[in-house]
């Protein structure tokens, strides 16, 4: 099968569209391999390690983020281009549900 | 099929605004109920000082006048202020963006339907066993030992009309975003609608502390829940954070739109571009940004320790900055300008000096250790009557005397403005100035009477004269808004004459689809730069084509009917055996419409390119 230059309505070109995709699949993999890692390494720091309160909470919740950070970047398309208006506002709600939750343990439950 | 030539009859026009998803309609409806609203929240105001003009008054009983109170403050904040704001920004933004409408027009109808709901809900208590009388930040301790159904009134109300409001506020965030045309790009964004952008973003992140909270207190009334009961191992001060983290912002979703409206007033009476745009919008998202770091000012007294009232103290007085910019930049934007001193710029005007003593006595509640000085006195109520008819409601004024052509055709009588602004600005300072001093002498927050001999009864007399030339200039207003009908006498698209943005280059009121082309916009102040450069209209970004526009739709209403059924229900179930049923039933109506919403295809309809053609007098 021969390949074609084939223009789309917005002048994107197809083989350069599978190259992408094929790139996106290749990052969406890596990134599902690291999650399903990351899972069993909370589930191992729990379950099975004999490690402190004080280390295993902060830690799942580090992994927590990350995990949270993949979704976002390699499942939900924000690393592409046009998504700064929705990264603005989960950053900013990000940041008031933070200054929230620091306030209520600081000042309300403790 | 051109439905603005037809005479209709009263039904089919009351039909049209009930089923209306048209911005322009719906920014009408706001106007109305907004106005309403605004008018029983005077009443009540007028009611108080009545009951507070001399000592040991007994107008009304102290029960009474904690319901008047309290549904004073609700009314005007919830049910006046911000659909008057809303009318404004229905009214203006898509044309100021050129947009043909809003992003999502059923949900704008649905905003506003669910608004009216909640505010009548909550408006009927006065008929149905007394008001609510816990004050409008209605504290957990105080809203729990009310007895009877008051609260439930409040509370039910208040969320039904507050997920109006923050439906209304995604909706102006999405068109924002996207619905721009040509050239618009952010920094070429008029101010208002930069500053309802901002707005409406606190609006999304202030609500839903509210909604959990209010859900909160309707779970401990009616559905045996104990989040505030001390007694059962609740804490009564979660509500209070979370009403304030939302209380706070509230205060900037108001103040926001009206600096933008401010901002259009100043600079286009000016004939000047606004000084320090940027800067403009920088302090816009700042103050933004900062208005959810400050809540606890409301609670110093509260007992939270000397560390985190020096953090929110701090936090505080930091807003000052952002706000100074803003005032700098507007008497840098009147500094050599040729100023025409129309009604609109009058309120601008006396706007600033008001707003500058609403945030010189902020300032001094912001500084935590004088504020146990303060605190709950009518210092406190003179500081945010400064910041609030000082700012908001003189930029509802304003902007309703400025865009009262371009929502109706009309132009509002000029001479009787401006008695209006003089009487409002004079009963204004007469009713709330002295408040503070009242406030340093002592006289509470709250209180149904005083005492005689205390020094407080000139203050308190001089008060009430003030609330009641107040009262008499809102009536001079309606008497102009009535006139004004009545002649009915209609203006081209400019009237003002130095209209910079683009609502002023299409005819007043807009065609259902405002612009036949979308607009190019090469410049900030658009209309301005292509009258600059010698043309009359705007340069086109699109060929003339059919415009897509929506369905008119009934869902909307039934919708928020249907929470304002289930609201009784949730209400009486604790004592009625019907409650329950009711409730269902209320429920039912409003998923069984979202329902409906959801399976029926809706695409819209089509105006054809050749029924543009025959609309004369629409360009661009
Ligand atoms: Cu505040």
């Amino acid at each position: 099968m021969v390949k074609e230059e084939i223009q789309t309505n917005n002048g994107v070109n197809v083989q350069y569209r599978r190259k992408r995709n094929k790139r996106e699949m290749r990052h969406q993999l890596i990134s599902f391999l690291l999650m399903i890692f990351l899972t069993l390494v909370a589930f191992f720091v729990v379950g099975y390690g004999d490690f402190s309160v004080w280390f295993v909470i902060p830690f799942i919740l580090i992994l927590a983020s990350v995990q949270v950070g993949f979704q976002l970047y390699y499942f939900m398309h924000m690393s592409n281009k046009g998504h700064e208006a929705p990264a603005l506002f989960i950053y900013s709600a990000v940041l008031v549900a933070f200054v929230t939750i620091l306030a209520f343990i600081t000042i309300i439950w403790i | 099929m051109n439905s603005y030539a037809q005479k209709r009859g009263f039904l089919a026009t009351l039909w049209d605004y009930l089923t209306t998803v048209d911005h322009k309609k719906i920014a009408i409806l706001y106007l109305v109920a907004g106005g309403f609203f605004f008018v029983l929240g005077g009443i009540e105001a007028l009611l108080i000082r009545v009951q507070l003009a001399v000592p040991n008054n007994d107008f009304m009983s102290a029960d009474m006048f904690n319901q008047v109170m309290t549904m004073h403050g609700t009314t005007m904040i919830f049910l006046a202020a911000m659909p008057l704001l809303f009318a404004l920004m229905n009214a203006v933004l898509p044309l100021q963006i050129g947009a043909r409408d809003v992003a999502f027009p059923f949900i704008n109808a649905l905003g506003f339907w669910l608004f009216l709901f909640g505010g009548i809900f909550l408006n009927l208590s006065w008929f149905l066993g007394g008001a609510p009388d816990a004050g409008w930040t209605s504290y957990a301790s105080l809203s729990l030992a009310s007895e009877g159904k008051r609260i439930d009134f409040y509370t039910l109300g208040l969320q039904i009309s507050g997920f109006g409001t923050l439906m209304a506020g995604i909706n102006f965030i999405v068109t924002i975003i996207n619905m721009r045309t040509t050239g618009m790009t952010y920094m070429r964004m008029p101010m208002f609608t930069w500053t309802t952008f901002v707005a409406c973003s606190l609006i999304l992140f202030a609500f839903p502390p509210l909604t959990i909270s209010i859900f909160f207190l309707i779970f401990d009334r009616l559905f045996g829940a104990q989040f505030f009961n001390v007694d059962m191992g609740g804490n009564t001060i979660i509500w209070e954070h979370l009403f304030w983290i939302f209380g706070h912002p509230e205060v900037y979703i108001l103040v926001l739109p009206a600096f933008g409206i401010f901002s259009e007033v100043i600079s286009t009476f000016s004939r000047k571009r606004l000084f320090g745009y940027a800067s403009m919008v920088f302090a816009t998202v700042l103050i933004g940004f900062l208005g959810f770091m400050v809540w606890a000012h409301h609670m110093f007294t509260t007992g939270l320790g000397p560390i985190a009232n020096a953090i929110f103290a701090v936090a505080t007085m930091a807003i000052a900055v952002p706000t100074g910019i803003k005032i700098f930049n507007w008497l840098l934007t009147m500094w050599g300008g040729s100023i025409k001193l129309t009604t609109p710029m009058l309120y601008a005007v006396a706007f600033i000096p008001s707003f500058v003593i609403g945030g010189v006595t902020g300032i001094m509640n912001a500084a935590s250790v004088a504020d146990y000085q303060y605190h709950d006195t009518y210092f406190v109520v003179g500081h945010f009557h400064y910041v609030i008819l000082g700012g908001v409601v003189f930029a509802v004024l304003a902007g309703l005397h400025f865009y009262w052509p371009k929502m109706f055709g009309t132009m509002l009588n000029e001479t009787l403005g401006k008695i209006t602004f003089w009487l409002f600005l004079i009963g204004f300072h007469l009713t709330f100035f002295v408040q503070h001093f009242l406030g340093l002498m002592g006289m509470p927050r709250r209180t149904f009477t005083f005492l005689e001999g205390q020094g407080l009864e000139t203050g308190n007399y001089i008060s009430s004269i003030g609330s009641v030339l107040m009262a008499v200039a809102s009536v001079i207003l309606v008497i102009n808004i009535i006139i004004t009908s009545v002649k009915n006498k209609k203006v081209g698209n400019d009237p003002w004459g130095d209209g910079r943005t683009l609502e002023w280059s299409i005819s007043s009121p807009p065609p259902y689809y405002n612009f036949k082309q979308l607009p190019l916009v090469r410049s900030i102040d658009a209309y301005w730069h292509e009258k600059m450069e010698g043309r009359k209209e705007m340069p086109p970004a699109e060929p003339l084509g059919d415009i897509h526009m929506p369905n008119p739709s009934f869902i909307p209403f039934m919708i928020s009917f249907g929470l304002f059924i289930a609201a009784f229900g949730a209400m009486y179930r604790p004592d009625y055996s019907w409650g329950l049923p009711v409730l269902i039933g209320g429920l039912v109506i409003t998923f069984g419409s979202m329902l409906v919403r959801s399976l029926k295809d809706d695409l819209g309809t089509y105006i054809k390119k050749e029924e543009l053609d025959d609309d004369k007098g629409v360009k661009a």
